[in-house]
């Protein structure tokens, strides 16, 4: 039997509605995160929006396929998150 | 700058059920959604606790657009590849009200019942967020919205209601509690995946519109204080889990919560379930964990917190949320009524909310469960050590051999006797009796 494929967090995210933002709305202190032991960001993340990049020194931040959980903003206080505004972010048709 | 009685934040149970009184009372209130439609942004693992609702609104379920009602409940404990579960299939749980609860999508279940509360007068705004209060002095006299401090983006009211949500920010903004701790809240993820009536139907066991609540304990998240699910809608299933996130801290190896959603569906005794079909959605969700003894201030001048933001998620093995969210939201809204004829809402005046909350269940449900999550994070041999053990005992005696089954309960009893203090048990069995469940 062929072993069925599995879904990549990317297909996953693909299947949720959104309302592009204008800019992100996340915002962390680089500096801080050069210096953090844990960066909890990188997978505490059910959308995996925050990836440490080596080459760049620094996490890069793919605020467009935020979930607005709000994990990240509790997991870590150099985090300043803010709630996408104008209807802008995701919209759940299926849960 | 506009006006209005009472500003609502959130168009989910709580604040809906809120707005809902006030507007039947002729009170002018608007609701503030930060979707694009209520429910756009709402996700919860899929169980609707209905009783509250059922007081608004009587036989609800006859028009409601509800997936299915919970005729079967399965809770389990995951234990390395197997499985060891306790079925309760129940004929109360299949006649009305069916013991209220019923498996509904948030996106399609929030916006029915915003419509009910517009259709008894209340406003309810979409796609604009509340990003901070107004304060006269000390007290909060309205919010603003969105990111601009445009004043025609302020909107002015004699009371604020702020139903925001397990991620609420105002709360913080108001100072009625500290950020949020890791401790104090789970991240939950879940998939609902397409297949179709006739699948689910054979796959669970079930009936026309009777549905199931599959509850996964131990190593649905091996470790790790959390749990699995699946709940059945009509012609797709909720697959998800939860873990508390300071349990993701410190881990030597953590997962993501994607990778744990990933590893739960491809256990052995999952993997049946849930197979095939197409995944139709991709949701996450923060749920409250503060638990009795950390809540937040309920109220301050001018503002009240109800459901998730006030932190009212009965945290033991029930998973009760929306109906106390709902109760909440009510009994905000009678404190509002019964302060209307004075318009006092100072926090003398709103104390009243607090004293309601305390002769409800609401208050008294998370009293009795004030130690389940403590209990359980300090204990971890709860969902670790005795679940492999209860295992290992079970697979034992059940072993088909020519071992005398004398010698196999010999054998056990050295087991279990090696494995388990048994006067630290009974110590954490009774704390779990007196102030966990």
């Amino acid at each position: 039997m062929i072993e069925e494929k599995r879904l990549s967090l990317d297909d996953k995210l693909f299947t949720v509605r959104r309302k592009p933002l204008a800019e992100s709305h996340i915002a962390l202190d680089k500096y801080l995160c050069r210096e953090c032991l844990n960066r909890i960001c990188t997978y505490i993340c059910p959308a995996e929006v925050y990836v440490w990049e080596e080459s760049k020194n620094e996490i890069d931040v793919r605020y467009e396929n935020c979930l607005e959980c709000g994990a990240c903003r509790v997991a870590c206080e150099a985090i300043e998150w803010a709630n996408p505004v104008w209807g802008t972010g995701i919209a759940y048709k299926n849960s | 700058m506009l006006k209005c009685e009472v500003v609502v934040v959130g168009a989910g149970p709580a604040g809906i059920a809120c707005g809902y009184v006030l507007a039947e009372a002729g009170v002018d209130v608007v609701i503030l959604e930060r979707g694009q439609y209520p429910g756009a942004k709402n996700m919860f693992g899929g169980i609707f606790y209905a009783d509250q609702m059922s007081i608004l609104i009587p036989e609800f379920y006859t028009e409601a657009p509800v997936e299915r009602f919970v005729a079967k409940k399965h809770y389990a404990l995951l234990i390395n590849d197997s499985e060891i579960s306790l079925n309760i299939d129940s004929e109360e749980c299949k006649k009305p009200p069916y013991n209220h609860s019923y498996v509904v999508k948030r996106s399609v279940f929030d916006k029915w019942f915003a419509k009910k509360a517009e259709e008894r007068g209340a406003t309810i705004i979409c796609g604009t967020t509340a990003t901070d209060f107004v304060w006269g002095g000390n007290k909060i006299i309205g919010v603003t919205a969105g990111t601009c401090d445009d004043p025609d983006n302020t909107l002015l009211a004699d009371v604020v209601v702020c139903a925001e949500g397990a991620n609420s920010i105002l709360s913080e903004k108001a100072g009625l509690r500290n950020r949020l701790s890791m401790r104090a809240r789970c991240v939950s993820v879940k998939e609902v995946i397409e297949l179709g009536k006739d699948v689910i139907d054979d796959r669970f066991g079930l009936a026309d519109r009777e549905g199931a609540a599959y509850e996964y304990f131990a190593d649905a998240t091996p470790g790790m204080l959390g749990d699995g699910f699946i709940y059945t809608n009509m012609d797709s299933i909720n697959v998800g889990v939860g873990v508390v996130i300071s349990e993701l801290y410190g881990h030597r190896n953590p997962p993501s919560p994607n990778q744990l959603l990933e590893r739960f569906k491809n256990h052995p005794c999952i993997r049946p379930l849930v197979k095939g079909g197409k995944t139709l959605e991709y949701s996450a969700h923060m749920i409250p964990m503060d638990g009795y003894k950390n809540l937040p201030r309920f109220y301050t001048d001018g503002l009240m917190l109800v459901g998730d933001a006030a932190g009212f998620v009965n945290n033991s093995i029930c998973h009760e949320g929306v109906n106390m969210a709902m109760a909440s939201g009510i009994m905000a809204a009678e404190t509002i009524l019964e302060n209307r004829a004075e318009r006092r809402y100072d926090a003398s005046a709103l104390r009243q909310y607090e004293r309601r909350l305390k002769n409800s269940f609401v208050l008294q449900n998370m009293k009795s469960s004030r130690d389940f999550i403590d209990i359980l994070r300090t204990h971890k041999e709860l969902l670790n050590d005795y679940p492999h053990l209860m295992k290992n005992v079970i697979t034992s005696y059940f072993k088909v051999s020519d071992v005398p089954k004398s010698t196999v309960k010999r054998d056990i009893v050295r087991m279990v006797r090696s494995r388990v203090n048994f006067v630290k048990a009974a110590k954490t069995i009774m704390a779990l009796m007196k102030g966990g469940i």
